[in-house]
């Protein structure tokens, strides 16, 4: 059946209950995550074998139509679903079965026949395809550790429902909170809701949605506008990609309640050129909302306009800053302003902006249609509701998670995330991104909200958590990160586009084995001064990196400043390398590697290297079959 | 100028009715087809939307993901954030610079084949590090996957 425009409220609860009806009647689903990290691990042709080799059984299959609601829906036939990412990154590709809700980890093309002969014929679980923790197979997806220590909200139906579909949408109860809103609220009801949920902006800075909308609401000036941050460039950070990919229909569907309470007509939405899939999800979910009239003119009936648009970013980090955002999308370099006015002022083409984070607009529905004590139900007292996560590096378990606001460092890094991998020893979690800093063994109780981090030096910031175990260098890690903020400072103002050039010549030279007393003294004084002085929040948080290991990890510093000394081993310009004469059984695979001809050794006797020749590129380390080889 | 279709170009201004608004995405499609932005071109689409050639050489080097030169065949973007880091994406780089013939100077390799960019994060930081070849993601690489990824897509042309 062909999607047509619903015209009034009537028709929509009509065709909501349809969709629902619809859904209700899939017995047997079969959901392939289809979100980036698994089509990498190659879910797409799994889905296609799935099909074929189901279809072979002489069994129906169907999978949701590209134009609406299935005509003559079969109950017996198996439902073919490619669902958003599960933030289970590193176990896939998923494949989830239901209604069992089992989560099959790790799947491959090879994995296929035996799927479909023992889950799909006969209903029986593959053990082997399933999640196993300590000898413990967790069949369902919910009895996973991963999974059942944390709060979904924002990212409930990511992975559990199709995500090029907005019928799959509307059968969980979708833009129910834009009918409501609509029809059964004023703004200043729709503004009060949120105002009272405390909701904060979840893209860093966790200024309080309900006074930026209402700032909106209240401004004269029109045209207004709607926008969604969608530029996630903060490094281990995706938990707006998954939100996109997963459920594209909830940020839109925010979008929409957004522009009806602040009387904005226009929306727009600026993913980074870095998110092809999220890119066409969006595409895909807006064509078939404009089909149903849920965008456009007089939607529902209601006399009420909304239109949406995409803008796609062409990698430039400080356009995630909402000066430079806007004026990216008006055709321009994306280059902050100096503030105020602010957006809520003068924002896209000069008029009023709304503008927060997708997942900000992501929790709009569900506080519209469950009420502000609900989302409050959960978090700490100025933080309240969830906070989605992106948990990597050296963890065992990373993924994209999400959990109460004001859940511990510990919660997450050991019960969550499964510990330190191969058994290593925690050393500090950067949180925040490259306007963050870092948090270490004694953080690991604090509560992570806005304001416990805020005090500790450290930012939720979008929400990126990477882990480090003890072969982290934490000069190199803030080094890094100087070297990401030098390459994306616009050159605007000279204290970030300056200041952040000679903290990272200071910091090379130190990694190198050329620092020299008082660099310490330097890296805080121009800190400080790039702090206060810089126009934007990409500026004014650059040095954040550099405070927080300073202060965490001073010692380090004066190691490497000092005693020319990295203790991981990862500054190779400050370690030689040497061959364990014990361990070393003289198999010349070394020295047929090293690139310069430093090893020299006989046949089956231990091999020596040559420290001056050497140009420590690590080749000979990484080789070693008997892990002989070591940095000292 | 006889080297550009210009037939090409003019489809693509028009469908976003010459706006100048929608620059980015203008030269977002025109580098689609060319796999960069040629000089002439930008200078054609300035006159069109109404813009100095200067705004749109500054917008056009404003952004990463603009090239003003030939770029290779294959684009691959080696993620240089911070997970990947951390599980020694630099080695990957070295690798594949390695295989390519090319350097952190020089990002096109001989043959026109490869251009070799970093990019701060592709956001598939639960599968660190990787690679993305044009628009496909390789998860979990080794200097020796990468080394093997680059012989695949050379065969693949011979």
């Amino acid at each position: 059946m062909k999607r047509t425009r619903i015209n009034s409220i009537e028709e929509f609860r009509q065709y909501q209950a349809a969709c629902k009806a619809q859904a209700a009647a899939q017995n047997r689903k079969v959901l392939v995550c289809c979100g980036t990290g698994c089509v990498a691990g190659g879910s797409l042709k799994i889905f296609e074998e799935l099909k074929k080799q189901i279809e072979a059984k002489g069994l129906k299959t169907q999978v949701l139509l590209a134009e609406g609601l299935e005509d003559d829906p079969n109950p017996e036939a198996i439902t073919m679903k490619k669902s958003g990412c599960h933030g289970f990154c590193e176990m896939g590709p998923l494949v989830r079965i239901e209604p069992e809700g089992w989560l099959y980890t790790k799947c491959k093309l090879s994995d296929v026949e035996e799927i479909v002969d023992k889950t799909i014929v006969n209903g029986e679980f593959v053990d082997r395809l399933g999640y196993a923790k300590l000898g413990t197979l967790c069949k369902r997806q919910e009895d996973i550790p991963f999974y059942k220590l944390q709060t979904r909200r924002v990212l409930e139906h990511c992975g559990h429902i199709d995500a090029e579909s907005i019928e799959e949408y509307l059968s969980i109860g979708g833009y129910s909170a834009m009918a409501k809103a609509l029809f059964e609220m004023s703004s200043e009801e729709i503004i009060n809701e949120v105002s009272d949920s405390g909701l904060r902006g979840r893209g860093g800075a966790g200024f309080p949605t309900g006074k930026k909308w209402s700032q909106v609401a209240a401004n004269k000036d029109t045209p207004k506008y709607v926008v969604c941050n969608g530029d996630e460039g903060d490094p281990g950070a995706f938990m707006d990609r998954s939100c996109m990919e997963g459920d594209p229909n909830k940020v839109i569907e925010g979008m929409i309640v957004a522009g009806i309470a602040t009387g904005s007509t226009e929306g727009y939405i600026y993913v980074r050129a870095e998110y092809p899939l999220a890119v066409s999800r969006l595409r895909n979910a807006i064509a078939q909302a404009e089909e149903l009239g849920l965008i456009g003119d007089n939607i529902l009936g209601s006399g009420k306009n909304f239109h949406m648009h995409i803008n796609c970013g062409a990698g430039a980090f400080v356009c995630g800053e909402g000066s430079a955002m806007t004026a990216s999308i008006e055709g321009n370099r994306g280059m902050p302003r100096t503030k105020p006015p602010r957006s809520v002022d003068k924002g896209l083409f000069n008029k009023p902006t709304c503008l927060n984070n997708v997942e900000t607009f992501a929790n709009i529905p569900d506080i519209i249609n469950k009420g502000a004590a609900w989302f409050k139900s959960v978090g700490t007292e100025t933080s309240s509701g969830t906070k989605a996560f992106a948990l990597t590096g050296n963890v065992e378990n990373t993924g994209l998670i999400e959990v109460p606001m004001g859940a511990t460092m510990r919660e997450v890094v050991y019960d969550i995330g499964g510990g330190i991998k191969n058994g290593k020893k925690f050393k500090a979690v950067q949180i925040g991104g490259p306007s963050g800093g870092c948090l270490t063994e004694e953080h690991l109780d604090l509560p992570m909200d806005f304001d416990s981090l805020k005090k500790v030096g450290a930012i939720i910031g979008s929400g990126g958590l990477v882990v480090m175990d003890e072969t982290s260098c934490m000069v190199n890690i803030a080094k890094f990160f100087m070297g990401f903020i030098c390459d994306e400072s616009c050159g605007k103002c000279t204290p970030c586009r300056e200041g952040t050039t000679r903290m990272l010549e200071i910091l090379t030279r130190i990694t190198e084995g050329k620092g020299k007393d008082g660099d310490i003294e330097e890296l805080r004084s121009l800190a400080k001064m790039i702090q206060v002085s810089s126009l934007c929040g990409l500026g004014k948080t650059a040095p954040n990196p550099v405070l927080s290991t300073l202060q965490n990890f001073e010692e380090e510093y004066r190691e490497h400043i000092y005693d020319k000394k990295c203790r991981t081993g990862t500054c190779r310009k400050l370690s030689h390398l040497v061959i364990d004469p014990e361990l070393c059984i003289g198999c010349t695979k070394c020295a047929r590697n090293c690139p310069v001809g430093a090893i020299t050794g006989e046949l089956r006797k231990p091999h020596v290297i040559d420290t001056d020749k050497c140009i420590k590129c690590g080749t000979c380390k990484d080789g070693c079959p008997k892990k002989a080889i070591k940095e000292a | 100028m006889e080297k550009f279709d210009l037939k090409v170009i003019d489809e693509i201004l028009e469908n976003y009715g010459c706006d100048k608004t929608r620059i980015i995405s203008i030269m977002q499609d025109v580098q689609a087809v060319y796999r960069y932005l040629p000089a002439e071109v930008l200078k054609y689409i300035a006159g069109k939307v109404g813009i100095s050639e200067a705004k749109i050489f500054g917008v056009a080097t404003f952004y990463g993901n603009f090239s003003l030169d030939a770029k290779g065949k294959y684009v691959l973007k080696v993620c240089r954030g911070t997970a990947c880091h951390v599980r020694r994406s630099d080695k990957i780089l070295d690798a594949i610079y390695e295989a390519t013939g090319t350097n952190e100077g020089k990002a096109t390799s001989d043959d026109g084949l490869f251009t070799i960019e970093t990019v701060s994060c592709l956001g598939a930081c639960g599968l660190s590090p990787v690679v993305m070849v044009n628009d496909t993601v390789h998860p979990q690489m080794t200097p020796d996957k990468a080394k093997a990824l680059i012989t695949e897509l050379r065969t693949k042309e011979d």
